[in-house]
């Protein structure tokens, strides 16, 4: 190789530098607000604190846990993953197989294909889908939170075009052994395609935590919202009761400020213990549908 | 004659091998059929005096397009209109752009580890809600103790009121949204550049060309047929301002510039109980949008040979 000429060099060091400014203007949001939450309130107010806390404490967290609607909203949560995630996923997969045949070897599956396709091009939008909800007497139940996404069409067209991916053979074997279509299914696509599902079931898991606005105008009573709406309530909207003073707030604990970064980052941890995994997988199940060429 | 019993024969066994296929079916269409054809069917409330206690399908009052053209005398519905156009517009050029942008630097960059490092940060804003990061950016961007405010007074500037300024307003929507999802973008593009023969560079090398023009000839023409499949498919967004974003960021004071037609039928709708008016307004944009994800898509297959399933 040659010498790098000083050209090259210094379109190296001005693209690193880029490249490392990005990445730290990606970071810094959250880490300030790690910061800041553990932080005492009076650094805070002041401005003291950019990527280490100052005066470290954990008062905000201990204020935000002893909350009775952070708990309630925890768990709903928590039902919500329960139900809405494997349903999401056996809904995805019972959708993708039969679909995934030929036409010659599933006459109606053209038929099939565009009602589900049809889902993605035209909805009937907010209101009907809100009347819908509260004429099915669905108010306040998990299943406002469940079953309106619990078909994710464009999940059930990423898992189609992988099990098209799978060998005919091995199908035709299958029937010879004497399988029918549904242990066809189970016993040889399913875990033919494991790394799909399991790319899929992490991005339901992060849509169904995530997801704020159903909880919000689902529930009659802020009894039934789920962590993402409370949060939304209480982060966002910053309702007044709240802003209530308190034996903690009058010995300057903590702040409003301390605990709104406390509960914003309690509601990235889920996000941050599966990204490891998500990553693992994403790029391929980003790129499995889209780019078929 | 044989052959046509021969053919039946086929047929039902046909139809008993394709019974097992409608049933894995069936809990999904259901499914679909109450929770995305029940309310398009519902749609016809935009063409309705509505009142909710007679119910979903009850015996409703029908108005023609009174309530179309009640809500074209709105001012919020024309302003509505204008500021989703304005933001999906430039939220569409600079998604496309700067994705691309990024994937071509970071494709320079010679450290396998810094590469990793750098990809694994900016793809993490992607996986969060905007009921998180519109928290997190109403700290950051408040004008009194905000992280941006004190630097920009420590430089010696007036610190700004970036959500409750018009003029700044609809520029923070769009460089937030950018933040959280250039990284995520770039990951196609990324992928078309793998793709490329390496041997087309060392040719390139051995010809004498640089690495500008390496990447002009080799690089953007590899990933020609992604980049035109991106801005075709991003059609489909023009009336898609993102309303997650603006209605945890914006407030009264910038409905001049911020309020979406997403956010103008919320309070329409929900807050006010105009069911009719909202249902009008929803259906206007469900029907344009439609439009446009028809003909990206049509497009997409076209020039890109581009099918989804």
């Amino acid at each position: 190789m040659r010498k790098k000429s000083k050209g090259k060099l210094a379109f190296d060091v001005i693209n690193f530098s880029i490249l490392f400014l990005l990445s730290f203007l990606c970071l810094f949001p959250l880490l300030n607000i790690l910061a800041m939450s553990f932080s005492d309130s009076t650094s805070v107010a002041a401005g003291k604190v950019l990527l280490f806390p100052v005066g470290f404490n954990t008062y905000a967290y201990q204020y935000v846990l002893a909350k009775s609607a952070f708990w309630l909203s925890l768990l709903r949560s928590f039902e919500r993953l329960a139900i809405g995630v494997p349903l999401n996923m056996i809904l995805t997969i019972m959708l993708a197989y039969p679909l995934s045949k030929e036409a010659a070897a599933f006459r109606m599956r053209t038929v099939y294909v565009w009602i589900f396709f049809f889902t993605m091009l035209f909805s009937g939008g907010l209101i009907p889908g809100y009347l819908l909800i509260q004429n099915l007497n669905m108010m306040d139940t998990i299943w406002a939170l469940v079953l309106p996404i619990a078909v994710p069409v464009y999940n059930v067209i990423l898992m189609l075009n992988f099990f098209r991916g799978i060998p005919h053979e091995l199908e035709e074997a299958a029937l010879i052994d004497g399988a029918n279509q549904w242990k066809t299914c189970f016993k040889i696509y399913v875990p033919c395609a494991k790394p799909s599902i399991a790319t899929l079931t992490l991005f339901s898991l992060i849509a169904h935590w995530n997801s704020w606005f159903d909880g919000l105008i689902f529930s009659n009573f802020p009894d039934s919202y789920p962590l993402a709406s409370y949060l939304q309530t209480v982060v966002v909207r910053r309702d007044m009761s709240l802003l209530s003073l308190d034996d903690w707030k009058t010995m300057a604990m903590v702040s409003d400020r301390t605990v709104r970064c406390a509960q914003i980052f309690i509601g990235i941890i889920p996000i941050i213990i599966i990204y490891p995994f998500v990553q693992k997988y994403f790029v391929k199940g980003m790129t499995l549908g889209s780019v078929k060429g | 004659m044989k052959e046509k019993i021969k053919e039946r024969k086929y047929s039902w066994g046909k139809f008993k091998r394709e019974l097992p296929l409608h049933l894995m079916i069936l809990p999904g269409l259901i499914l679909v059929i109450i929770f995305s054809y029940i309310p398009m069917s519902g749609l016809i409330i935009a063409f309705q005096k509505f009142i909710p206690s007679k119910g979903m399908f009850g015996d409703q009052k029908w108005i023609g397009f009174d309530n179309f053209s009640y809500v074209l005398s709105l001012p919020g519905f024309t302003r509505a209109l204008r500021n989703t156009v304005i933001i999906a517009f430039w939220k569409i050029i600079l998604g496309l752009l700067i994705p691309i942008v990024f994937a071509l630097l970071l494709n320079e960059l010679k450290s396998r580890f810094f590469k990793k490092t750098v990809q694994t940060i900016v793809y993490l804003p992607y996986f969060m809600s905007w009921v998180v990061l519109g928290g997190i950016f109403l700290d950051m961007l408040s004008p009194s103790g905000g992280v941006i405010n004190q630097l920009l007074t420590y430089l010696g500037g007036d610190s700004i009121f970036f959500l409750g300024d018009n003029r700044y307003f609809r520029p923070t929507l769009i460089v937030t949204e950018i933040w959280k999802n250039f990284g995520y973008g770039a990951i196609v593009y990324l992928a078309a550049i793998l793709g490329i023969d390496q041997g087309l560079y060392e040719a390139a090398q051995i010809d004498g060309a640089n690495r500008w023009r390496q990447t002009w000839h080799i690089t953007l023409p590899g990933m020609r047929m992604i980049i035109v499949l991106m801005m075709v498919l991003s059609l489909g967004n023009v009336l898609n301002a993102g309303f997650d974003q603006v209605f945890n960021m914006y407030n009264t004071a910038v409905y001049e510039t911020g309020d979406i037609l997403d956010t103008f039928v919320y309070r329409l709708g929900l807050i006010d109980a105009q069911y009719g008016p909202a249902t009008a307004v929803g259906l206007f944009k469900s029907l344009i949008s439609t439009l446009f994800i028809s003909v990206s898509y049509f497009l997409a297959y076209k020039f890109a040979d581009y099918r989804i399933f």
